[in-house]
């Protein structure tokens, strides 16, 4: 199979067969769901640890669901209970764990690089649960497989992702996922939030959200995080949803059958307009159920490389 | 070398599948699972035959079942990384006379997971063994219920069939020792 | 102690001599011949002795940041590089705004120091951007020039009475240009790579507001404006426009922004991380070719030590800087004289009569008779893998740290003395 590798920290360097690898494998565990018990012991005895250095909850949840159904032991440590506070460096607190036996570190942290920064001094496998503005590797990967559910084939789809990218590494994830597919992204948000160079990364860029939604099949809007507004990087949150909100009326622009997508949490009201967010068109619970399957496959890729490796 | 002909798997199954009807007054209740990926086809057309035996109006319940997740070798050092295939049994477990479908009987491993597989979807009221071939050299304290060829040898033995009969049919031993 | 180094090849830009010939070493000053008999007879055969070089931007963190360097460790990594002198920035702790602050360094520095080191003061007091420090007072002491490395002169207004209150003592001020607010959280280079790493960009024009700010300043005032370690090709074509009017205006660029660009954050390797950030190609370029035209006068290091606990850390948490006194040399024959960016006299020329004019250091960077001993002996053949155990100074934040080279010091002599030779180490 495809997929030799001791962490996934990104989807920038891996190529479209390890990705559809993943994907793949998804795919079972998936439809292990609809049994009354959703469990298969595939990584029992395995430790998998959730480090989290930045406030989350769907996807530490999402993690740790996924390594319980697949049977592991897995601990989850936030910031606020760990030794962080007491002034342990990341590296050290990561030696623990490892020190503990624990297979897989899963790491969210505010800052980017922090993945690799373990990758490189520990010998558990890593994986980036969103690190800074880098990537958010497993986010694009359970997007992708929503689209690929939805929409069969990746290539020639117009994927717009809306909002603010250069805060985004959800956006990140998702162009390189997508473009590897040869789906034809598009970004839009004020230049303020847009990378100047990010059409080097293939991705058509527009300022104006009523030109860019016009036949999209999937609009995966981005989360707005307030403290934006007072880095002066657009005026206001009202100004913002004025240019910005994908709007039913929008919407209509795009192709009859879109897909709308979110990674949540949901800013109902201001990113997205509630009547879009419960539409038929959107798509966002089935996100977080496919973020469960996906992860699993990437758990369990991961720990059956590691076998591999041990020979 | 070649230990079975495209006629001489029919008759197994053939075999097979009168054993089955014979043993079991219940047919109504029973469902047959064949293991990913050759216990499949077997599963196949022992569920024909035994539906022509006894002219059942009504499709046997059927499924496949992927034992990948449930192997007691997926943490061994060394072991390359097992693609995982579908599992698909669309119909209850629970209360069933399931009639379980390998090609290929060994060390009883694979058919230790299986029952591990099938215990998570519920609980059959019995669950019983039928494969093609024995090839002896058990691991595990595991028996088939029905038994076509048996021909113990350390050697792999390699199934060909699809799940209609076809002159190209055959199952083989490989020369080399495993 | 009377020295004689025979059959060398004397490489002196100060006095463009390039011969073979003997160098005479008499009471720690440069003689045409000897009074007496040498006591030490050096074979020069293959070798080529240039002046002692000269850095003039380093960071020695004595005192206060002893677990970083001291001055004994700094110096004898200097004297590895062949450096035989070094400009200490003041930004220390406390920082060196103040006569006895430079007292301290010069008597730690005469104590145990292994080459010459020279302190610069601060611009304003406690580098705070706000009021002059006692500038004339820190002269005496001796510092030989002044600056505010790390933070710098945010008002326009103080680096203007800056440059003006310097021109009585002939004291230039090294400016380090940053817009901090145009700058602010970043630590890499801003442009494709920091968007892909996701890191916080530092643009170009960050630098580059301030450069051509202070070259305003500077003909405003008529005072003598040094800019450190220029990193951008704005910068260097700002430079090179202000050279051509005639202004009073020097610069000075690091071996790191001719030899790297900001490729090399991509694995958030902390040692790649230095402020001004590593740049692109094109800046690179624009440095080579600012090196070659003379736009850019010297080539320093801005040595900047750090623990490994500080910068064993997330990209955005570890110190920005990285060593360099170990490198400068080889980095420099390597990537400028090996690449014919600049002949081997030029190079030389910047990292010694370049900066001694420039900060007026009397009877160095020459290797003329009646200069100071400072020598450095260079084997351009000699190879070898700059390893981290090899490292002298206290902390190992090498970039280049597994790189090959050839060419570098197999001798140092500081006032006439041998402080390090390749075979034996430093000397005691």
């Amino acid at each position: 199979m495809s997929f030799n590798r001791k962490d996934l920290l990104g989807l920038e360097h891996l190529d479209k067969k390890e990705i559809q690898t993943i994907i793949d494998s998804a795919r079972p565990f998936k439809d292990m769901f609809t049994r009354s018990i959703k469990k298969a012991p595939a990584l029992v005895g395995k430790t998998v640890v959730n480090l989290f250095y930045e406030p989350s909850t769907r996807t530490r949840t999402s993690f740790e669901v996924a390594s319980k159904r697949l049977s592991a032991d897995v601990v989850s440590i936030a910031t606020a209970t760990s030794s962080v506070v007491k002034g342990e460096s990341l590296v050290d607190t990561a030696k623990t764990l490892e020190a503990m036996k624990a297979d897989i570190i899963i790491i969210r942290h505010t800052l980017a690089g922090t993945p690799e920064l373990l990758a490189k001094n520990l010998n558990a496998s890593i994986i980036n649960a969103g690190d800074g503005f880098h990537e958010h590797p497993t986010q694009g990967l359970l997007d992708l497989f929503t689209m690929q559910e939805k929409k069969k084939k990746i290539e020639g789809l117009k994927v717009l992702l809306v909002g603010d990218i250069l805060h985004s590494r959800v956006a990140k994830s998702n162009i390189w996922a997508l473009t590897k597919f040869g789906a034809k992204v598009r970004v839009v948000g004020p230049p303020t939030l847009i990378p100047s160079r990010i059409s080097e990364l293939g991705v058509e860029v527009f300022y104006n959200l009523d030109e860019a939604i016009k036949d999209a099949d999937v609009v995966n809007i981005l989360r707005i995080q307030m403290e934006r507004q007072q880095e002066n990087l657009f005026p206001s949150i009202h100004e913002y949803v004025e240019l910005y909100q994908v709007t039913k009326e929008r919407l209509a622009k795009a192709k009859p059958d879109v897909l709308v997508m979110h990674p949540g949490p949901m800013n109902r009201g201001i990113e997205i307009d509630s009547e879009v967010a419960d539409s038929p068109a959107a798509v966002i619970n089935e996100q977080v159920t496919n973020g469960i399957a996906v992860r699993m496959s990437v758990l369990y890729l991961l720990a059956a490389a590691r076998n591999k490796r041990k020979k | 070398m070649e230990i079975l002909n495209s006629q001489q798997i029919d008759n197994e199954i053939e075999k097979l599948a009168k054993e089955i009807s014979a043993t079991n007054d219940d047919i109504e209740n029973i469902a047959i699972i064949g293991i990913q990926t050759k216990g499949v086809n077997v599963a196949k057309r022992l569920s024909k035959k035994i539906k022509d035996i006894k002219k059942l109006t009504k499709e046997i319940p059927f499924g496949i079942l992927d034992i990948t997740l449930y192997r007691d070798d997926l943490q061994e050092a060394g072991a390359d990384i097992p693609t995982i295939k579908d599992t698909d049994i669309s119909f209850d477990v629970s209360n069933k006379n399931i009639i379980l479908v390998d090609d290929v009987l060994y060390t009883g491993r694979t058919i230790r997971s299986a029952l591990d597989v099938l215990k998570d979807l519920g609980r059959p009221k019995c669950i019983k063994l039928a494969v093609l071939v024995d090839r002896g050299y058990r691991e595990l304290p595991i028996q088939p219920d029905y038994v076509g060829l048996i021909h113990h040898t350390k050697s792999r033995i390699c199934v060909n069939m699809g799940d209609e009969i076809s002159d190209a049919d055959r199952v083989y031993v490989e020369e080399t020792a495993e | 102690m009377l020295i004689q180094i025979k059959n060398i090849k004397i490489t002196d830009p100060s006095t463009k001599t390039n011969k073979t010939g003997d160098i005479f070493i008499e009471n720690g000053k440069i003689v045409e011949k000897l009074s007496g008999d040498a006591d030490n007879v050096i074979d020069g055969k293959g070798k080529i002795a240039v002046p002692g070089l000269i850095d003039v931007h380093s960071h020695l963190r004595e005192p206060g940041q002893e677990e970083k360097e001291t001055i004994k460790t700094g110096t004898m990594a200097a004297a590895k590089g062949g450096i035989t002198t070094v400009f200490c920035m003041p930004n220390t702790k406390p920082v060196t705004d103040n006569a006895p602050s430079v007292e301290y360094i010069l008597m730690k520095a005469q104590k145990e120091g292994k080459v010459n080191v020279f302190p610069i003061g601060c611009i304003t007091k406690g580098s705070q951007g706000k009021e002059l420090a006692e500038i004339g007072i820190l002269k005496k002491a001796g510092i030989v020039a002044v600056s505010d490395d790390g933070v710098p002169v945010a008002n326009s207004q103080i680096m203007r009475r800056a440059l003006e209150y310097t021109k009585m003592f002939n004291l230039a001020v090294i400016s380090h240009c940053e817009d901090k607010e145009l700058s602010r959280n970043g630590v890499m280079n801003a442009g494709k790579n920091s968007m892909i790493f996701g890191l916080r960009g530092i643009p170009n024009q960050s630098e580059e507001i301030m450069v051509s700010r202070d070259i305003m300043l500077c003909e405003l005032t008529g005072g003598k404006l040094h800019i450190a370690h220029v990193s951008t090709a704005g910068s260097v074509e700002l430079v090179r426009r202000a050279k051509k009017k005639g202004l009073n205006v020097t610069c000075e660029t690091c071996p790191h922004y001719f030899s790297l660009t900001d490729d090399y954050v991509q694995n958030y390797d902390t040692n790649f991380k230095m402020n001004p950030p590593l740049r692109t190609q094109k800046d690179v370029d624009a440095i080579k070719e600012g090196l070659k035209d003379g736009t850019i006068d010297c080539i320093a290091t801005d040595h900047a030590p750090h623990t490994q606990e500080e910068k064993c850390r997330e990209f955005d948490s570890a110190p920005f800087g990285i060593i360099g006194f170990e490198t400068l040399l080889s980095l420099t024959l390597n990537e400028l004289v090996d690449k014919k960016v600049l002949t081997l006299e030029e190079a030389i020329a910047k990292m010694t009569v370049n900066p001694a004019k420039i900060f007026s250091l009397e009877n160095r960077g020459s290797l003329k008779p009646g200069s100071i001993a400072d020598i450095t002996i260079i084997d351009l053949e000699h190879k070898y893998e700059f390893k981290k155990e090899d490292i002298l100074s206290k902390s190992k934040n090498s970039p280049f740290i597994g790189r090959k080279f050839k060419g570098c010091a197999v001798m140092t002599i500081v006032g006439g003395k041998i402080v390090w030779t390749l075979k034996d180490g430093i000397i005691n």
